[in-house]
């Protein structure tokens, strides 16, 4: 197809021609050009449906704004739904494709819901899906899923890139227009920092799209030198294709550069967008303003669009939308896009001027005191009917029509802090209100002041005063002239003759009707009537009907404007995809992973890996033949009790606690006693919250008079050290005590099991006999020569010792112990071998120590000290968490030894039913035993030490599980301690 | 006694790793010793004195000092980083405590860390696609706590063209890999 209604001029490149297809038909634009201004330029208005009624639109507007002209874009992987036709631009092969029609945008048969308009009224859902309640979920659900929603997701993974970055700067200036660029020129010629970001791709703002000039240049040309000068500038970044959609705390400002939307694939390595934190001293919004439509029956054809909107396409895209155009209009805005068009060539066939004093212009036919009341043109518009001044109705015959209702600031970003506007009524719109986010002017068309020459001179005025502000000496140079037509307009919101729908906002559907029945059914305030009729929701967010549908409800009301109110606006301002949000951080760089100092030797070793943390821990090293994990733990748990085993855990939290006050320190905040510890003594230790619960526990060893080495779980390790620091900054500052994490800084391994000494002291310079090395010793210690040092704990219950060496030994380590061990078949365990022989000795560890749980429910009560204060011990006592048949800690067996337990079953007594009143407690951990011979497990149980031999069922409704166990002691293996000694 | 156990980098290799991306070197480093320092209550007196008599610098706030054979960056109040070389200070706490006695709280450090040093052209526009720092604004020896790619790190500004970044050992190839990435996108 030819590009019939591209006429002259505009600021695309005819040198080029690109080509693109939509919905499989293939056309053919240029450079500079967007979806929509190609697609008109081929005589395509229709491009897409609309929401709920499936009205055949067109675009409406030029910009960002647009509510009409959704589209996907690409296809496969790359497909993208809901795009703007407005401001997609046009790159060689794009492929766009009309959504939410079946099966074709020209017949889609959805768009029976046209004709079934009045049972789709506003609060359609709130009244229509209410009975039975049983089709809730299972029919009413699915029936609005399908139905919602407009294009289509690929459901493949996003093949691209997105960045993430942190700029800064002095002045932030949002928008390229003439007052964004006047503020950038004047603070970048002063020396300040500069960013001036703009959501186009091509700064300028409406300077592009307009035809009279600056001094003696056109308005476009005098944008095009700004922004060369600002180019040539060290201290500003010019962003274009980046849209500020946020304000946040402390001047940081959100902002989505679209690095490669503009390219078929982005380049090599290149990503598809960035998500920008800007911090900014002063940030002033040069975003101009958006012109509103007027409503009236049928308003919604394709054809039907923005005065300044069809301006703009003749003016910067060089298209007319069609060959016979008619403009309506209640300002003199309006009256210019009729001239501009005229002198385009265009036939501006009439213009319909609602205010019966309007200017007339040469050549054009006016028709003052008159309104558009109707439209007609299935497709697309062919014809308008008009009610003139004395009554009487016209039909005029015109393929476009331009609506212009008047301008509406760009306010949006100013309310992001939750300042809502203030009206203006010489305007007739809303303008930033005075408590906006601090540091954030505005100027130009989005401060309200609506002439090129208003633009300029506040756009020098804002950055004058920022600069003044940040004590940076700036210059009043002259400024350029520029017109500067007064604003005239007489407001009308919507025509108010015909009863048929007169559409507010275009893209959700809601007309006029639905705000009147709003009203009626008294969902008068503004945050019900959004919700109520879904008015400026989507990835419009009301831009062209918010103000509309206020002004609507405030007629019916009464009210003012803005008594009636307004929304306030949220980020984003245009949309952010998830993409862009999650950056780099998806998949398998969802975040940084940490690895232990065995990881190269137990990757080498075929180690089957679970995530902890960020940590990858070992779960089980199988060996040839072992069919299943089973099987491999069993292996290592038998060998490690049999004679010894060795499992990485560098994991494990370790903070070095120094200072004169570390014991003191440590009394405070563990509930048991610390400052009596020996040196070269290690004590397990409990630490509770503030409100008495177990927060985490560990063994800590001191190494010297003044220095302690803490050890927590590896789930906490972060945690702790926040909270030893708060204690310390906060609570204790008068105590002398230095923390720092020394976590990664030794590799530490457990060497448990009868033969451990007998390994370890083949390695160890320094004598580890029990005489010299008794249970609970810790110490520096020498191997080979290498600094280390030794702790003689256990978590298995077996004789067992942990040595740490300087992180960068841990592989040379683990591989010496394997080496030196061969002689005593020693074996390298992982986390469910390690898992399964703490539950075999009743150890608590993370499904214990689950945030709701005391020491007295852990059966460790008597370890909170009674004779100190620390931290938790008051609340500790409370007598509700005292109750002699709360929550103990109990040991778990199945009856039948073949029967088989899960983790969450609840117990019950034999017989009861499986309710909630019934409910015993849960179980929190399981393993199989292979030394018991059957499931093990821990678990809560209501008055469970007084329950130990009684049988009751664990039941779990998830598992489909009800297994009847016998209560036994936690104390599974070695229940006297005794192989601890060796 | 056994035999002397062998090192690994942070990477997991025998030799640190050098990787060279358009004007950007990346260089992991294992040849200096670290150590955190931290001045007990009331010994301000003894700390300062112990440190000038072996030549530990203590910068401001902030700030990182270079010198021979220690440097030492800021991380905390009253709290260093004590940097030295690693070939002859592989037990720098054992060099450092003599001096200081009760007087600082220290504690060996080098292991507990991986060491890139980023050197080029146009550092700043690497890193303000891995950190939130305004780092071409920031004086030569600044040095700061900072987040990369979800990785508490520390900084130094050592001169235009040179960077140091501190991170944690363990997720040494995650920080790569994040240093890697966003230099090629630069290309």
């Amino acid at each position: 197809m030819t590009q019939s209604n591209r006429i002259s001029g505009g600021q695309i490149d005819r040198s080029k021609t690109i080509r693109f297809t939509f919905d499989g038909q293939s056309f053919t634009g240029h450079p500079g050009d967007t979806l929509a201004s190609a697609l008109l330029a081929n005589g395509v208005r229709l491009m897409g449906r609309s929401f709920k009624y499936h009205r055949p639109r067109g675009p409406l507007s030029a910009g960002s704004e647009e509510p009409n002209a959704l589209v996907q874009l690409r296809s496969g992987a790359r497909q993208e739904p809901n795009t703007r036709a407005t401001v997609a631009e046009l790159f060689d092969g794009l492929e766009a494709t009309s959504q939410n029609r079946w099966p074709s945008l020209k017949f889609d048969a959805m768009s029976v819901n046209d004709r079934l308009n009045s049972f789709l009224t506003a609060g359609f859902y709130y009244k229509t899906f209410m009975w039975p309640a049983s089709f809730w979920e299972k029919v009413y659900e699915p029936i609005i899923r399908r139905a919602a929603g407009l294009g289509a997701m690929s459901r493949q993974e996003d093949p691209d890139e997105y960045d993430k970055a942190s700029a800064h700067c002095d002045l932030l200036i949002i928008g390229a227009g003439p007052a964004g660029l006047m503020a950038a020129l004047t603070a970048g010629r002063a020396g300040a920092r500069v960013i001036l970001a703009d959501e186009d791709f091509r700064m300028g703002g409406r300077l592009n799209a307009e035809t009279f000039d600056i001094d003696d240049q056109i308005g476009a040309d005098w944008a095009a030198d700004a922004v060369a000068e600002l180019s040539a500038l060290p201290n500003v970044r010019l962003m274009a294709r980046t849209t500020i959609y946020g304000v946040f705390d402390h001047g940081i400002y959100g902002a989505l550069e679209r690095v490669s939307d503009h390219l078929a694939v982005p380049l090599p390595g290149k990503p598809r967008q960035t998500l920008w934190r800007i911090y900014s001293k002063r940030a002033i919004l040069a975003g101009g303003a958006t012109e509103r439509p007027i409503a009236f029956e049928n308003n919604d054809r394709p054809g039907v669009m923005l005065a300044g909107s069809l301006r703009a396409y003749a003016n910067r895209w060089g298209v007319t939308v069609g060959d016979q155009v008619a403009i309506f209009t209640n300002n003199d805005d309006g009256l210019r896009s009729a001239g501009d068009l005229q002198a385009k060539g265009v036939d501006v066939i009439a213009v319909i001027d609602s205010r019966a004093e309007g200017a007339l212009l040469p050549g054009i036919r006016h028709l003052r005191g008159a309104q558009v009341i109707d439209s007609v043109g299935r497709l697309g518009l062919t014809s308008i009917t008009v009610q003139k001044s004395d009554g009487k109705t016209e039909t005029i015959t015109c393929t476009a029509l331009g609506v212009s209702g008047g301008w509406n600031p760009n306010v949006n970003i100013t309310s992001h802090h939750r300042s809502r506007p203030v009206w203006r009524d010489d305007i007739a719109a809303f303008v930033p209100g005075p408590d906006g986010p601090p540091n954030l002017t505005s100027a130009g068309a989005a401060a309200g002041v609506l002439s090129t020459h208003g633009a300029l001179i506040t756009g020098q005025a804002e950055a004058l005063a920022a600069l003044e502000s940040l004590g940076i000496k700036g210059t009043v140079g002259d400024l350029p002239r520029a017109e500067d037509a007064p604003i005239a307009i007489k407001p009308l919101w919507y025509v108010q003759s015909g009863k048929g729908r007169a559409w507010i906002d275009l893209q959700n559907d809601v007309t006029v009707k639905d705000v009147k029945l709003a009203h009626k059914e008294n969902f008068t305030s503004v945050e019900h009537l959004k919700r109520y009729t879904t008015l400026g929701m989507a990835t419009d967010q009301g831009k062209t009907g918010n103000v509309l549908g206020l002004a609507v409800m405030a007629e019916l009301t009464g009210q003012s404007i803005p008594a009636t109110g307004t929304t306030v606006y949220r980020p984003p301002y245009t949309p952010v995809a998830m993409g862009a949000l999650a950056g780099r951080s998806r998949g398998t760089e969802f975040k940084p992973i940490r690895l232990t100092p065995s990881h190269k030797w137990a990757a080498e070793q075929g180690a089957v890996f679970v995530e902890v943390g960020n940590w990858m821990r070992a779960q089980w090293l199988p060996k040839p033949g072992e069919a299943t994990w089973r099987d491999s733990v069993d292996r290592e748990v038998l060998a490690t009790r049999r004679s010894v085993g060795i499992c990485d855990v560098t994991t494990l939290g370790k903070i070095d606690i120094q200072g004169t006050d570390a014991g003191a320190f440590l009394d405070r905040v563990y509930c048991n006693t610390f400052s009596t510890l020996a040196v070269g003594k290690c004590r397990y230790g409990l630490m509770l919250r503030e409100d008495g619960m177990v927060f985490d526990d560990g063994t800590t060893a001191r190494m010297g008079p003044s220095e302690y080495v803490m050890t927590t779980t590896t789930a906490n390790a972060v945690n702790v050290f926040r909270h030893l620091e708060y204690l310390r900054q906060c609570l204790f500052p008068d105590l002398d005590v230095q923390l720092i994490s020394t976590t990664e800084a030794w590799a530490q391994y457990s060497v448990a099991g009868p033969n451990a000494r007998r390994l370890l002291q083949k390695l160890v310079d320094q004598d580890i006999s029990d005489a010299a090395f008794p249970y609970m010793g810790a110490g520096n210690i020498t191997v080979g020569g290498l600094r280390a040092r030794l702790f003689r704990i256990s978590f298995s219950g077996e004789l067992a010792f942990e040595i740490a060496v300087p992180t960068r030994y841990g592989d040379a380590l683990i591989r010496k112990l394997v080496e030196v061990g061969k002689e005593f078949d020693v074996v390298v365990y992982g986390t469910e071998a390690l898992g399964v022989m703490r539950v075999e000795k009743g150890h608590v560890a993370g499904n214990e120590l689950n945030g709701q749980s005391s020491a007295l429910n852990m059966g460790l009560g008597k370890m909170v000290s009674k004779k100190k204060d620390a931290i938790g011990v008051v609340l500790s006592q409370r007598e509700g968490m005292n109750q002699p048949g709360g929550y103990r800690l109990v040991g778990v067996k199945p009856v039948d030894p073949k029967g088989s337990l899960s983790a969450g079953s609840h117990f019950l007594e034999i017989g009861a039913a499986p309710v909630l009143a019934s409910d015993g407690g849960w179980l929190t951990s399981k393993v199989y035993s292979p030394h018991i011979g059957c499931d093990i497990a821990l678990g809560y149980l209501k008055g469970g030490d007084q329950k130990i031999g009684q049988r009751m069922r664990a039941v779990n409704f998830l598992t489909k599980t009800d297994t009847e166990v016998e209560i036994v002691s936690p104390h599974f293996f070695d229940p006297k301690g005794e192989r601890l000694h060796g | 006694m056994v035999d002397g156990l062998h090192a690994l980098t942070a990477l997991g290799q025998a030799a640190p790793q050098v990787v060279v991306i358009g004007p950007w070197q990346i260089a992991e480093r294992v040849d200096v010793a670290l150590a955190s320092m931290a001045c007990r209550h009331g010994q301000k007196t003894a700390f300062t004195a112990a440190a000038a008599s072996i030549g530990v610098p203590l910068p401001q706030p902030a700030r990182a000092q270079g010198g021979s054979p220690y440097g030492a960056f800021w991380v905390a109040p009253e709290m260093w980083f004590i940097e030295a070389p690693f070939a002859d200070h592989e037990d720098i706490t054992g060099h450092l405590k003599p001096a200081f006695g009760e007087a600082a709280s220290i504690t060996e450090q080098t292991d507990a860390w991986v060491r890139f040093d980023v050197t080029g052209a146009n550092l700043p526009s690497l890193f303000e696609r891995l950190s939130n720092l305004d780092l071409g604004q920031l004086p030569n020896g600044y040095a700061s706590r900072t987040v990369i790619e979800h990785l508490g790190c520390y900084l130094i500004r050592r001169n235009a063209e040179e960077v140091t970044l501190y991170g944690p050992r363990s997720s040494a190839r995650s920080l790569l890999h994040a240093l890697e990435v966003t230099a090629r996108s630069l290309l």
